[in-house]
């Protein structure tokens, strides 16, 4: 497995997050303090204010109950939480976590990101990175969001990447009557199941 | 700027394992599409010390009283795959008590539940990479639904390493389960080396005598490898 780097040690594999997490990973409703959740940006970080809702389901078109989603994702200003955030942003978390609901619904809050550098340089288009973790997936899932009203789109390295037929999963939408919210939906297997990512 | 080798990703289970029922509608169908290592996957979320309290790392502290079973020590180090240690990083751990039993409100396994305990915790690792928990050995339970199957005794961890790309999920095994063959969850990853990360093993010299045994489990993530402008590291 690692022949071609003998000196590299073979790394710790993933396993499920299993059925049991929330208790440990999304504590609220068992009166834990929890290390993250749904709110990326708190209420007067710089940007524009918008809520992602979206919800998991599994290759019936059921909705998976008892996942996790996981966000990261730059500021306004294209910068990272910790690692280059300037003092003025200390209301950017940059991360979020969910636990899916009954119904597999996730929400997030945070603000739209800005541009972040691509390969050789070449700018991203706002996106968020999304891990998808739930029982039944022995590895997490890796996907990204990108934004419907965002011409940035048609040039991104990475969704360039992407079959234009499937880029479509990856796009959240506007909902028509609420400013500021738009709609992400993770499928995890068969129609219009969403790409998913590694790197 | 190096990236990080997608060669030790081959150390992970694959997505679709029939024989653990639960990945046959929740793997994906498609192939993943490789992409490369951009700011926003090389850059990570930073938790450290502010987000751990005292006695988060002791299990058998949570409540009033102490809780049934064994207690244990579990004790190591989080490294990379080029050997290097990984201070200041998060741990996160789960775990059912002492009788199989999670307290998570879905668990119905007829196994009762301990009132001194929760079964989680949260360490940081030392500027040398390393962390402890005391915790209560968890005791093994049956996958609800199947027809005995059951799980070996194995505590939930999860991690983010130092970015986005070495954020890891696992569990931690004893050493010489007779359940890991049983166990589709275990046998999953496909490389024996691979499989055999997950096991801890019995630490002697750190067991604290008359009072508590030492598991050590060691935990490898993703690394960059060395650049040319790196100094070599040495333990």
């Amino acid at each position: 497995m690692t022949d071609a780097r003998p000196e590299a040690e073979v790394i710790t594999p993933s396993q499920t997050v299993g059925p049991f997490f929330a208790y440990c990973l999304t504590p609220q409703d068992y009166g834990g303090d929890p290390l993250c959740d749904g709110m990326i940006a708190d209420e007067g970080a710089p940007g524009t204010r918008i809520r992602i809702e979206g919800a998991v389901y599994d290759g019936n078109g059921d909705p998976v109950p008892d996942a996790m989603v996981e966000a990261w994702q730059a500021d306004a200003e294209g910068r990272f939480a910790g690692r280059d955030a300037a003092p003025s942003n200390a209301r950017f978390r940059g991360i979020g976590r969910c636990e899916s609901r009954q119904d597999g619904s996730f929400r997030f809050e945070t603000v739209k990101p800005g541009s972040v550098p691509g390969p050789d340089g070449t700018p991203q288009a706002p996106h968020i990175n999304l891990n998808v973790f739930a029982k039944g997936l022995l590895r997490h899932l890796f996907t990204r969001i990108y934004f419907a009203d965002e011409p940035a789109n048609a040039a991104d390295p990475i969704l360039g990447l992407v079959d234009p037929d499937l880029r479509y999963t990856l796009i959240a939408r506007p909902a028509p009557d609420a400013p500021g919210l738009y709609r992400f939906d993770i499928r995890l297997q068969g129609k219009d199941e969403t790409v998913f990512f590694e790197a | 700027m190096t990236d990080y080798p997608t060669e030790s990703l081959a150390a992970h289970p694959p997505y679709l394992f029939p024989d653990y029922v639960a990945t046959r509608l929740r793997a994906p169908s498609r192939p993943l599409v490789i992409i490369p290592q951009t700011l926003t996957e090389i850059a990570g979320p930073v938790f450290g010390q502010a987000h751990v309290r005292p006695g988060d790392s002791d299990l058998t502290r949570q409540h009033a009283g102490t809780p049934l079973g064994e207690r244990i020590m579990v004790r190591g180090r989080v490294l990379d795959e080029n050997s290097r240690p990984v201070p200041d990083t998060l741990i996160e751990i789960w775990q059912a008590n002492a009788a199989g039993r999670y307290v998570h409100v879905v668990d119905r396994h007829d196994a009762p539940l301990d009132p001194n305990f929760t079964g989680a915790g949260r360490a940081v690792t030392d500027s040398d990479g390393w962390y402890e928990f005391v915790t209560i050995r968890p005791g093994c339970y049956p996958v609800p639904g199947l027809n005995n199957v059951w799980r070996p005794a194995h505590i939930h961890m999860s991690l983010f390493g130092p970015s986005f790309l070495t954020r890891l999920v696992t569990q931690m095994y004893f050493p010489g389960d007779p359940l890991f063959p049983y166990d589709p969850i275990f046998m999953s990853v496909p490389d024996e080396r691979a499989r055999m990360r997950m096991v801890s093993s019995l630490d002697m010299a750190m067991t604290r005598s008359e009072w508590a045994l030492c598991y050590r489990f060691d935990i490898v993530l993703r690394g960059r490898e060395a650049s040319l402008f790196e100094e070599p590291h040495h333990d």
